[in-house]
């Protein structure tokens, strides 16, 4: 700690930091464009221009490391001139067009020409033009308006990591923003750039003309299109959701969220299933009434053996969607119901088996990292940034193993592409590298334990794991979710207790089940379902499932009702309602509630209810945001065979993954123009 | 400004296929690179983009930057930075013969101006302009950083120094003429050794 002036008050402050962080912790606003917390220091944009005693001219706040006894200034004369000449200097080229700029109440550059500005321009020459450049559909560029404080160029370079990066090309008043040759920018993390961007010159391309800050509803929730659960904020106008932003959240995202998160709000609109349907003799789907369903449904159960019906949950659920779900199915006895539709491999009432023990901050403190068959720039865009930020605070000491080739943002070693090379882990210059590393990280992808050898995958990597682990307060061990309801659905022990052999779909496949209620699942193969197989579908979306399905039952978006998610670390977090369920729609729990009725089983009077009994067995669910640490058991040694396999991940199209982001328009631009990366 | 017309990146139908670098290029190029730590090698980027310039006649094509690229393992937008902040790299076609004249203040008083205009002249060129046979091209530089020799003009990799209208003339008629021509000062002092005979005589 060392003592400091700020405005003549004495305040201790950490060592190392820099002026504009002991201002910003004392309370004292400096005005910046080009530093930013989370992005190495530029020093370029002059406007936290700060005085300090002993110094003749004024110094940049965010590159002046703090000493003992400094005395800052910063509302001196000097400081407000060197403000208003800075401010002058960067109004110099920008244009005057904040009412026609979507950046317009929201720009750092409109607040603080208001703030410090002088409100007046010297400057009488020719202003410069710069040609637009076309960076593909989610960013719209505006390079006149820039002023060159090249955050999206740090950030493109140093969080984002891609191939194609942003660069400033020329110098002088010839200086650039671009990527090279104008390719577009391909990058999951691409639309950070968008907040980054201090002035209107990174604009977003979908919310190109849509709305004026002010006039939007902000809701505070979490993203569900990915297990990470990053802490997003939904504006929304008149029941129309227009955008989407990062909240800050350092134990999960930073503040960056991916394109998927961002973007693929539009598909909640569209294709939504609202009514009640009847597919009849003829193959056409007929709108059918809430009671002639339920009496049909009611019909169809009662009149089936309950071992062959088979039930399965979607990957984007809610814990309360499952919980009544499992409910309604445990108390008329049907036994075959599951969550994984890849049939992804863990060990039952393991915790530890499926979720990622380390933590998401825990990356940052693990010293080496293993990645077993995880493609986890497509998986998880937000952990791969993070472990590309761990590689590059100390490059030299943090090594990177991986199995299956896969482009990632970070330099890895390869052990090789299939399953059997794993083995080369016991190789002996691996052995001595994991003997010096005290946190190593171990994450285990689903493209690994999708595989038909995944539980000797898992096996191998645990003993391996148990052999290398040391420090008994570090768990490294980790299963990397990629769906936001899977953890959850686990927690809730929405699996078959006895058939765990993971046969279920096979079964399906096979047609050994005559009834088959999904629940907003979507990812079967369903032509590969026999004719004969009766299914229910109770979901929001038009989408793979609706073609086949034989009766559909509407059900609210995860916009359109409060649900607790458990995110990939085990996690669990609750989302809000940002608009009311469209006309005819209820919640699922709602529309169980009334099925049950009919088969004369318990309801839940309401949502506090059915939260008071989920509660009740699942008692951490409870405890919001709160991680439950979970601690490895020991796995039977068995004899394990690791297959010459080629590891893939579960994801081939980072953009499409669910039926939100299968119906948006912006994500299907997105793979359409990125389709070079999705091949 | 004229000093930019160089560094537009070339039209599709100038550029070249491919590059590569040629032998004996990469054996000066896997030199320039141990000079580095492994980890920093593209530290060595200004040297291997000099090298493909000079290859390739003294300009560098897309395939050039692109190979740079790929050869140091970063990304294209990094080289071409870099390819466009300097003035000594050219992206668009040159003549066989670049001139380049110093005008900045120290050339500029030892008569700089007269030399780019006699150039201008003599050579059809504009300033930043190819001539039509494509053997000579014709460009204003800031500092050479020669200025004890003023005025300088740079002709591809070498300085001539001390010019005036008529040693400039006998240069560019010399290097036409594929004569051999000394690098260095032209007015035959050794390198900057004072002047002695005319600033003697001035005292």
């Amino acid at each position: 700690m060392v003592q400091i002036f700020i405005d003549d008050k004495p305040f201790e402050v950490e060592d190392g930091i820099t002026v504009i962080q002991a201002c910003e912790s004392a309370g004292v606003e400096i005005p910046r464009f080009c530093y930013h917390e989370k992005l190495s220091i530029a020093g370029n944009c002059r406007m936290c221009l700060v005085e300090m005693e002993n110094s003749n001219k004024p110094v940049a706040s965010c590159a002046m490391p703090v000493a003992e006894g400094m005395k800052i200034k910063t509302n001196s004369e000097m400081v407000v001139k060197a403000r208003k000449g800075v401010m002058e200097f960067l109004l110099i080229n920008h244009p005057l067009d904040c009412p026609i700029c979507d950046q317009g109440g929201e720009c750092d550059l409109q607040d603080q020409a208001m703030a410090y500005g002088t409100g007046i321009s010297r400057f009488v020459e020719e202003k410069r033009a710069v040609k637009d450049k076309n960076l593909g559909p989610l960013i719209k560029t505006h390079m006149t308006r820039c002023i060159h404080c090249t955050r999206c160029v740090r950030f493109s370079e140093e969080i984002a990591g891609n191939e194609t990066q942003l660069g400033a090309i020329g110098r002088g008043e010839d200086t650039e923003i671009t990527t090279y040759l104008e390719e577009a920018m391909d990058f999951e993390m691409s639309g950070n750039v968008i907040d980054l961007c201090p002035v209107g010159a990174l604009t977003s391309k979908p919310y190109e003309f849509v709305a004026r800050p002010w006039e939007l509803k902000k809701t505070e929730t979490i993203d569900v299109f990915d297990a990470v659960g990053s802490s997003i904020r939904i504006d929304s106008k008149s029941d129309k959701i227009l955008r989407v932003l990062p909240r800050i959240n350092e134990e999960i995202n930073d503040e960056w969220i991916s394109d998927k998160t961002r973007f693929a709000y539009d598909g909640i609109n569209n294709q939504r299933i609202d009514r009640f349907y009847l597919r009849n003799s003829e193959g056409k789907l007929i709108e059918e009434s809430e009671e002639n369903i339920i009496k049909s449904i009611h019909n169809l159960l009662s009149n089936t053996n309950s071992s062959q019906i088979a039930a399965l949950a979607g990957n984007t659920l809610d814990c309360e969607s499952i919980f009544s779900f499992k409910k309604f199915l445990d108390e008329l006895k049907i036994e075959n119901y599951d969550c994984r539709q890849d049939d992804s491999f863990f060990v039952p009432s393991q915790r530890f088996s499926y979720i990622f023990n380390s933590t998401i901050k825990g990356i940052d403190d693990s010293d080496s990292c293993v990645l077993v068959g995880t493609d986890i720039k497509k998986e998880a865009p937000i952990l791969s940034s993070r472990i590309r930020q761990r590689f590059l605070s100390s490059p030299k000491n943090y090594k990177i193993l991986s199995i299956g080739k896969f482009n990632l943002n970070f330099p890895v070693e390869l052990l090789g592409g299939t399953s059997s090379s794993i083995k080369k882990l016991n190789e002996k210059k691996n052995l001595d590298f994991f003997k010096k590393s005290k946190k190593p990280l171990f994450i285990l992808g689903q493209g690994a334990m999708c595989q038909a050898d995944a539980a000797d995958i898992f096996t191998y990597c645990l003993n391996f794991y148990q052999k290398i682990s040391k420090s008994s307060g570090w768990n490294g061990f980790n299963v990397l979710q990629t769906f936001s309801g899977r953890v959850g659905a686990l927690d809730l022990g929405f699996y078959n207790k006895k058939n765990i052999s993971r046969s279920l779909i096979k079964q399906i496949y096979d047609g050994k089940f005559k009834v088959l209620y999904l629940m907003s699942a979507d990812e079967i193969n369903f032509d590969k379902i026999p004719k004969k197989t009766f299914i229910i579908y109770h979901g929001h979306h038009g989408d793979k499932a609706v073609k086949r399905a034989d009766l559909i039952i509407p059900m609210s978006c995860f916009t359109e009702k409060e649900g607790i998610y458990v995110n990939l670390e085990g996690r669990p977090q609750i989302s809000s309602q940002v608009k009311f369920p469209i006309d005819g729609v209820s919640h699922s729990w709602d529309f169980l509630n009334k099925l049950s009725k009919s088969f004369n089983l318990s309801v839940f009077t309401d949502l506090n209810d059915l939260r008071e009994k989920m509660f009740l067995n699942h008692e951490h669910l409870g405890y919001i945001n709160e991680i439950k640490l979970s601690k490895i058991n020991k796995s039977k040694h068995s004899k394990l065979k690791l297959s010459n396999q080629e590891m893939k991940s579960n994801i081939s199209n980072f953009y499409m993954t669910d039926s939100v982001s299968r119906n948006s328009q912006i994500m299907s631009k997105c793979s359409l123009a990125f389709s070079k990366e999705t091949k | 400004m004229s000093q930019t017309s160089f560094k537009k990146i070339a039209e599709d139908n100038m550029q070249p296929k491919e590059f590569s670098f040629d032998k004996e290029n990469m054996q000066l190029a896997k030199k320039i690179l141990k000079i580095y730590p492994k980890n920093y090698k593209e530290s060595s980027i200004m040297p291997l983009l000099s090298i493909a310039q000079i290859q390739n006649n003294g300009w560098l094509p897309k395939k050039a930057i692109e190979y740079v690229s790929s050869f140091l393992e970063i990304p294209e937008i990094k080289v071409l930075e870099i390819a466009t902040f300097y003035s000594m790299y050219n992206l668009s076609p040159v003549g066989k013969f670049h001139i380049e004249v110093c005008t900045t203040s120290p050339c500029m008083l030892r008569g700089s101006d007269d030399i780019l205009s006699f150039c201008e002249k003599k050579l059809n060129v504009q300033i930043g302009g190819v001539s039509k046979d494509k053997l000579f091209s014709l460009n204003r530089v800031e500092c050479l950083g020669a200025c004890v020799n003023a005025p300088i003009v740079k002709i591809n990799e070498n300085y001539y120094e001390d010019l005036d209208l008529n040693t400039t003339d006998k240069l560019i008629n010399d290097i036409s003429n594929n004569k051999k021509v000394k690098i260095g000062s032209q007015s035959g002092r050794k390198g900057s050794e004072p002047r002695k005979s005319s600033y003697d005589k001035k005292r």
